[in-house]
């Protein structure tokens, strides 16, 4: 009994020092870009020699910051609309409806979901050329949607199936047609998960990275996109440069994620709701 | 057959190969809780709680949802850690155990049974658990499953049993360990009328038959009423009364347990006197007497009448017929039919609803006179 | 349901329809390039065939991606899996569980990107990390975890660590509490319940979430290139697939290499579920009456 409970609380001291010595690590990670993006001069010693603000000035101008920013949120707020415009029906007539083939329809949503986005990546990115469409930011959003829909189509309809069916017939019953029931019975009892797809959908878009880079020209590039060029090309500029324009990325992503923080659980982020 | 003879005889040769946490104290005297308690945050959930089991006895805990007697009975098998108290079995004491050292067989709400495992090891997991050898396991389980009739049934998994079979293997499952200590969490309150009678009289056969000691909880008063030796009721947390069925029924100790046991009939009245045991009563054109179950010091009181203890008769008042004490003129106001009798809701002419129970036909509207004996009104002070 | 949809039979095919639009963009945006790509991966220039495919096998500097990737997309996702299990299990309820799940989703949501760069610089021969070892004398000279297998590996951990976790706490607090609790008074100790009760509930999870965080670690890409070295020991199959497409504007070879990199992802898929089918796949709530 005795040693059952010492061997409990070793267990429970080794879990936490893992998770601790992971929490570390991550920290120390986002922290080293954050004072190096501050840093004027960073060589062999544990901090910078002094702290300047210039990195950011001249991440915004080398980097076009303002024109990435603006294709960023065009293209964000797109994916995030057209995604739950058709996603969130599709998510409906699934747990409402029986029809001939869902099983593979299912199947269909869930397939963007399970392979690696190079895989149909790359053969995406070769019709969009043959379209004229690779390059512009209308190729981006169109790549974004790809995963977009699927995953609205899945956080949604655990939400539908939560709605009692009696609730739409009642409506019915008491004389509103199609058009008065979605919008004044299912779209405010459908808002949190409406919410929640939305904000896990703006999440996720911000941060996908392999899609709008297989896709984006020049001019139709987003932050992560940037960012990614800015640290390959590393050298060329100043590394302080390349993380204040990191700094500017993690500030973006992190003020939606305390948003969407408080209206989801953190495992939606990467699954679909259940229940 | 004697369902019991394969138990006790399994019992005692598993008892002496493995010394299981179960088996050893099957023969203890008594259970003993102690002022027991149970905090959430600041509300207590359960308030020293003081209840001696003898070993065989059934107990109910009875009360509404929310009074704490779930919290006692997960507070007794160790689910839940106590604020304060202590339990003992006989002379051990047993409230800093873990669940799986007390032994305790326990049946859920919703049964709990394991949707991956079969019937059958979902029966033989407790024996498992204790390291009891495979062919002994399998002769236990079959006997076990013989009790509850599910032979047929041994090899389904859970998921396709209907809601009263589920119900057996959840017992199955609590007896087969031959605990000390059987505890049931409103074992029957997912189960359809008829299945939850069927079901009531197959426990009241298996405790006949095993002897086991019970601690049963119910919100339904006729359950614990036709099943238990000893009721205990539970009100926030707080302990109302116990005693036996009998003693509930007739003389409950307050408005709460009176409540409880049926008395539809409460009416705050003035109290105009007490007259060594009884208490002449007045108030909402009514003239009462009943007997007074507590120290009646205010000028108010409370009385409760079972719908059972009225008697009806048809009756038109004569014009300035005097008006006795304990009968009471009125119209019926609502009348319901529940096959053997007429449950009836009686207006008063004073304006008081009262409701009685009767096995004359009686229909809406009629002039009736209503009578209740003194003994059967029972006088408490207001709350 | 039975009085609801005898109400609304009349308008079945009307809310069946809604689907259409999500179905037609993702056969369009999906499964028509996806086929398109598979039928652009046998034409070659000299005409249509498995050129491409016998080149991919036949030049090492291209098949033995699969082999470089695999080696740090299989131990990658074994460590998160391992490590999210135990993690998961002894923090499903503990009160500083919501906490610790807000801290983990903050490198999933940074992406990949934004780790690469910040592990070039923490794990750097300069990083905060070598000094603090050279400091404390763990390590007598810098250790070289950037530009290698290692950094390649490391940042797989770091975002697929808290995916991991993520996913296997849901599925844990999904397990209905009262089942071990019901195992607990039938004699099994909290190391017996895990065995017996949680992880037999938890294998369809565990299939599940070990196929996404593979999946993950399989398209591994920007830090590969990044705190990799892509010329070398981590050029993983996603570079090849890359530099076909984008480099030697060999959009034949580019689909071909896309094709393979979906059929090794697939197969792995398959080989999972094929082992999940041998365990318990139902409801993990006790059945309800």
């Amino acid at each position: 009994m005795r040693d059952g409970a010492l061997t409990a609380k070793l267990w429970a001291g080794l879990i936490w020092v893992v998770i601790g010595f992971f929490i570390v690590n991550v920290f120390g990670l986002i922290a080293a870009v954050v004072v190096n993006s501050f840093a004027t001069r960073w060589l062999g010693t544990w901090l910078p020699a002094g702290f300047t603000l210039q990195w950011y000035g001249s991440a915004w101008s080398e980097f076009q910051l303002d024109s990435v920013l603006i294709v960023t949120v065009e293209v964000v707020f797109a994916v995030v609309a057209i995604s739950l415009l058709v996603g969130v029906p599709a998510a409906y007539a699934l747990a409402r409806r029986d029809f001939r083939f869902k099983r593979a329809i299912l199947l269909l949503f869930v397939l963007p979901l399970l392979v690696p986005p190079m895989t149909y990546g790359i053969p995406l990115a070769t019709v969009l050329y043959r379209l004229h469409l690779a390059g512009t930011i209308v190729g981006v959003i169109l790549a974004n949607l790809v995963p977009a829909v699927p995953f609205v189509v899945l956080v949604v309809t655990p939400f539908v199936e939560q709605i009692d069916p009696r609730l739409e017939a009642a409506a019915r019953v008491f004389g509103a047609g199609t058009f008065r029931l979605f919008f004044h019975v299912l779209v405010p009892l459908l808002t949190p998960g409406i919410l929640a797809a939305g904000l896990l959908v703006l999440v996720r878009t911000i941060a996908m990275f392999e899609l709008t880079f297989l896709t984006a020209g020049p001019d139709s590039q987003t932050l992560v996109v940037a960012l990614y060029y800015s640290v390959f090309a590393a050298g060329i500029r100043a590394g302080q440069s390349v993380d204040a324009m990191a700094v500017i990325y993690m500030a973006t992503t992190l003020v939606w994620l305390l948003i969407a923080l408080r209206f989801v659980n953190p495992t939606q982020l990467v699954t679909r709701v259940k229940e | 057959m004697n369902p019991s003879a394969p138990f006790s005889a399994a019992g005692e040769s598993s008892g002496s190969k493995k010394p299981a946490p179960s088996g050893r104290e099957q023969n203890f005297q008594q259970l003993r809780i102690e002022k027991i308690s149970r905090n959430f945050g600041a509300t207590a959930a359960l308030a020293a709680l003081d209840l001696t089991i003898r070993s065989g006895e059934f107990i109910a805990l009875l009360g509404p949802s929310g009074c704490g007697k779930s919290t006692a009975l997960n507070c007794i098998a160790g689910l839940l850690p106590l604020t304060g108290g202590t339990i003992w079995l006989d002379e051990r004491r047993i409230d800093q155990l873990r669940p799986e050292r007390r032994g305790f067989g326990m049946v859920f709400q919703n049964y709990a049974l394991f949707p991956h495992l079969t019937v059958r090891r979902n029966v033989g997991f407790g024996l498992k658990m204790r390291g009891i050898p495979g062919n002994e396991i399998r002769r236990r389980v079959d006997a076990a499953l013989e009790l509850v009739q599910l032979q047929a049934h041994a090899d389904k998994l859970p998921g396709r049993l209907s809601g009263g079979q589920q119900q057996r293997v959840a017992i199955a499952r609590a007896i087969v360990i031959e605990p000390p200590v059987i505890l049931m969490d409103e074992p029957l309150s997912n189960l359809d009328a008829k299945l939850r009678l069927e079901m009531r009289a197959e426990i009241k056969r298996i405790h006949r038959d095993l002897g086991r000691t019970t601690i049963y909880v119910t919100h339904d008063q006729d359950e614990a009423l036709s099943l238990a030796d000893r009721i205990v009721v539970l009100n926030d947390g707080r302990t109302q009364q116990i005693g036996p069925p009998e003693e509930l029924y007739a003389k409950p100790a307050n408005l709460q347990v009176a409540r409880f046991m049926g008395y539809r009939n409460i009416l705050e009245l003035d109290l105009e006197r007490v007259e060594g045991s009884f208490a002449f009563l007045a108030g909402s054109g009514l003239q009462l007497q009943g007997i007074a179950q507590e120290c009646l010091t205010s000028k108010r009181a409370v009385i409760a009448i079972r719908p059972d203890d009225i008697a009806i008769e048809p009756a038109q008042r004569k014009i300035n017929e005097a008006h006795p004490r304990n009968v009471i003129f009125g119209q019926a106001e609502l009348v319901e039919y529940c096959g053997r009798d007429y449950l009836v809701d009686v207006l008063a002419e004073s304006g008081v609803l009262l409701h009685a129970r009767t096995p004359r036909r009686i229909v809406t509207g009629d002039r009736l006179r209503l009578a209740v004996s003194p003994e059967r009104v029972l006088a408490f002070s207001p709350a | 349901m039975s009085s609801a949809a005898s109400i609304q039979r009349k308008t079945v095919d009307v809310t069946a329809l809604l689907v259409a639009p999500g179905v037609g963009l993702v056969l369009l945006l999906f499964l028509y390039p996806f086929l398109y790509g598979f039928l652009l991966s046998f034409s070659a220039h000299e005409g249509v065939g498995l050129r491409n495919y016998v080149k991919f096998f036949s030049t090492p500097f291209l098949s033995q991606t699969i082999a470089t990737t695999l080696w740090i997309s299989f131990p990658a996702t074994v460590v998160n899996i391992g490590l999210a299990l135990p993690i998961a299990f002894a923090t499903r309820r503990h009160r500083l569980q919501r906490l610790l799940t807000a801290i983990l989703v903050v490198p999933i949501t940074l992406g990949t990107v934004l780790i690469a760069e910040g592990l070039l610089l923490y794990l750097g021969p300069q990083g905060w990390l070598n000094r603090f070892l050279l400091v404390t004398h763990l390590s007598t000279s810098a250790i070289h975890l950037t530009h290698n297998y290692w950094g390649v590996f490391l940042s797989l951990v770091v975002s697929g660590f808290p995916f991991a976790y993520l996913l296997l706490l849901s599925y844990l607090t999904g397990i209905d509490p009262v089942l071990p609790q019901a195992a607990a008074t039938l004699g099994a100790s909290p190391w017996r319940q895990f065995i017996h009760i949680y992880l037999p509930l938890l294998v369809p999870g565990l299939a599940i979430a070990f196929c996404l965080s593979f999946v993950q670690a399989f398209s591994v890409f920007p830090s590969a290139v990044l705190l990799g070295a892509p010329a070398g020991p981590t050029r993983v199959i996603s570079i090849a697939a890359y530099q076909a497409a984008f480099e030697d504007y060999d959009y034949p070879m580019a689909s071909a290499i896309a094709m393979i990199m979906a059929g090794v992802q697939l197969l792995v898929v398959v080989l999972i579920l094929a082992i999940r089918v041998l365990f318990y796949r139902g409801p993990t709530v006790g059945p309800k009456g």
